[in-house]
């Protein structure tokens, strides 16, 4: 079956939902499918009572969706984009990420929040960032950034089906990406990172959109005999290290690529831990791609050279192993 | 309230009384640890508003906690274990006195956050309703907590859905060490919510008897799915904001006055006017309250404290 990474999350909610009468959706403009029409045809199917429209009130619909989770409902709350969670990151942080903790395991939180990032459609600065790491940040909270639409709609059906609240960073730039997808598609464990080439030289450990922009630089590098094993974490919390590892200790070379700012990245975090794990197994320091240190500028020239791709990687591989 | 009603009302006032001025020798005694806030003259609320509630029934509290918890069921030498930090504690000595949770007794719990804990009873609500439950949410917020952006985010959403929630604000005046003239200009929490037509009002929360008929008032129409209510209940507290606090900055009021006002003392008053209790049996209450605190010292003093592989094992579920 063709579909896209937009259709395959809507059908992975259409399936939990028909599955599970406690799963719910909610967020704004959700029952006409929202920006990306990612939801569309859910308020069809299962009408306003579990499609619930939601005011542009991004604090409170986060804590609507902790406390249903608190009493017996599968919430998935959309928050838009991700630059707008900034307005919800207290219900997330202080109430949901430690509930389970604060009440010594009286509540759990079973909610998704999927919401997306990314830059590349001229959004501008407060329509595009990638703000992953904050979330990476904060023990309680489990964070999945699938890259294709299988991980998309598997990980989204693990994470409904998670005790603990998971947040899913989808990117708006591959929602319309056209992908094979079996008929049945399975849930992806949470925390399992996938190989998605195999190669001797060099790891790269790609995230979201960096992902095809790496098999792309894979492809390059490959015609001047440069073997790229390309790595999706797809979860970023808890982290598949083991995969990580057992990679970097074949190939002796790391590259962590995301689009997010360099700067207190998620790659920092990758790096400083596999380098502790595996110092002596690398050739060479952990390189990182990611963004320049500012916020995402509108003109188109500047954006596209602001934003990290395939030629970033190839660049980043080269410098990892000195050519 | 009928004479029953008032018993146990007068009962768990008395329990809540006993409980927090132990609870303020023993941060003295750095026995309790963190921020301690007592609701010393405010417990007619708590007593008054969770006599009526039912165990399904979940409330939410905030950083002001120790009261709600008490009055929706909690063991009174479980909160006092937890906020000593033991094993044996509510919340296995993970969380503390602002963080006080018993799901047990639907107590969902307090937050530390001001503001915070009231989308969480509105999806508490949403959720009692899904399941077809006529349970309903309540949470209680201070005056505080009424400038907050959660605030009106939430009676908008909670008028706009009718959810099955009570929103009880104990107004006493004060966020922390500033009058609520220096937070808004505007006083009465009842105006502010004005045109989003909830039921509900201002009563006097040190009136026992006027919060309970108050409340009685409101839930039936909530239980029933009519649609939220906000219940302001004018209040005062006897003590500091928290514990250790300087409490210079009240000067301005008068404790004479409060005193004079106690909702114990003036339920007591007032019941044994209309003659709903016999003067004799007054002094039973306190008793039992205070042996009650002491067996709870004791059993929380034999509580281990927690280890760290029991917190390391609470950050997630799976
Ligand atoms: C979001 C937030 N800001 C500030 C504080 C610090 N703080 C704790 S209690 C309090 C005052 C709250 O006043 P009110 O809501 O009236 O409750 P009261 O203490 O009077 O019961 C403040 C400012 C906090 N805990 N949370
Ligand atoms: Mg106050």
């Amino acid at each position: 079956m063709i579909t896209t990474y937009a259709r395959a999350i809507g059908a992975a909610l259409a399936t939990a939902m028909r599955a599970d009468p406690s799963v719910v959706v909610l967020g704004e403009d959700v029952s006409v499918g929202g920006p990306f029409t990612v939801t569309t045809g859910l308020a069809e199917e299962f009408g306003a009572g579990r499609v619930l429209d939601t005011p542009i009130s991004e604090a409170a619909i986060c804590g609507v969706a902790i406390g249903a989770a608190q009493s017996g409902l599968r919430p998935v709350l959309e928050i838009m984009y991700v630059d707008f969670l900034t307005l919800a990151l207290d219900q997330l942080v202080n109430q949901a990420a430690k509930a389970r903790f604060m009440s010594g395991g009286q509540l759990g939180v079973p909610m998704v929040l999927r919401t997306q990032g990314g830059a590349g459609q001229r959004g501008a600065a407060q329509h595009s960032q990638s703000l992953e790491s904050w979330l990476c940040h904060v023990p309680g909270l489990k964070v999945v950034m699938p890259s294709r639409a299988v991980d998309a709609a598997g990980l989204l059906a693990s994470a409904i089906a998670d005790p603990d609240p998971v947040v899913v960073v989808e990117n708006k730039i591959l929602y319309p990406r056209r992908e094979q997808l079996p008929e049945v598609v399975e849930p992806v464990p949470i925390g399992v990172a996938a190989t998605l080439r195999p190669g001797r030289d060099v790891t790269v450990l790609a995230m979201s959109r960096m992902v095809s922009e790496s098999l792309d630089a894979a492809d390059q590098l490959a015609a001047e005999g440069v073997e790229v094993e390309v790595v999706d974490p797809r979860t970023l919390v808890p982290l598949d290290l083991p995969a990580v590892l057992d990679s970097v200790r074949r190939t002796h070379h790391l590259v962590v690529a995301h689009e997010a700012v360099a700067h207190g990245g998620f790659g920092a975090e990758i790096a400083a831990t596999v380098q502790k794990a595996a110092f002596d197994d690398l050739d060479a320091p952990v390189e990182r791609v990611g963004a320049p240190f500012q916020p995402i500028p509108l003109s188109p020239g500047l954006e596209d050279a602001y934003l990290p791709d395939a030629a970033s990687v190839v660049a980043a591989v080269r410098r990892v192993l000195g050519r | 309230m009928d004479a029953e009603q008032t018993r146990a009302v007068l009962a768990m006032m008395w329990r809540i009384r006993a409980f927090e001025e132990r609870v303020g020798q023993l941060k003295r005694a750095d026995e309790v640890h963190g921020l301690i806030h007592l609701s010393i003259g405010q417990e007619g609320v708590a007593a008054a508003v969770c006599g009526q509630l039912r165990t399904a029934d979940a409330v939410y509290s905030g950083h002001r906690a120790h009261g709600h918890a008490l009055a929706k069921g909690a063991s009174m030498a479980r909160a006092l274990a937890e906020l000593m930090g033991r094993r044996d504690g509510l919340c296995r000595g993970m969380g503390g006195s602002m963080h006080l949770v018993d799901v047990e007794h639907g107590f969902l719990g307090a937050t530390g956050v001001v503001g915070g804990n009231i989308p969480l009873a509105l999806g508490s609500a949403l959720a009692l309703r899904a399941a077809g439950r006529d349970a309903v949410a309540v949470v209680f917020f201070g005056d505080g907590a009424v400038q907050a952006g959660l605030f009106a985010e939430s009676v908008n959403l909670a008028a706009l859905w009718r959810l099955p929630v009570l929103l009880v604000c104990e107004n006493n005046g004060f966020a922390e060490f500033s009058p609520r003239s220096a937070h808004t200009p505007v006083e009465r929490v009842r105006d502010v919510v004005a045109p989003f037509g909830l039921a509900g009002g201002t009563v006097d929360g040190n009136d026992v008897d006027a919060v309970w008929d108050a409340v009685a008032g409101l839930l039936p129409a909530v239980r029933a799915g009519e649609g939220p209510a906000l219940l302001e209940c004018l209040t005062h507290r006897l003590r500091g904001h928290y514990e250790g606090d300087p409490d210079r900055y009240r000067e301005a009021v008068s404790s004479a006055e409060w005193r004079e006002r106690d909702p114990i003392a003036r339920l007591q008053r007032a019941a044994t006017g209309d003659g709903r209790l016999d003067p004799d049996e007054l002094p039973g209450f306190e008793r039992a309250a205070r042996d009650e605190v002491e067996r709870a010292v004791l059993a929380a003093r034999e509580s281990p404290f927690p280890d760290a592989a029991l917190a390391a094992s609470l950050v997630y579920g799976r």
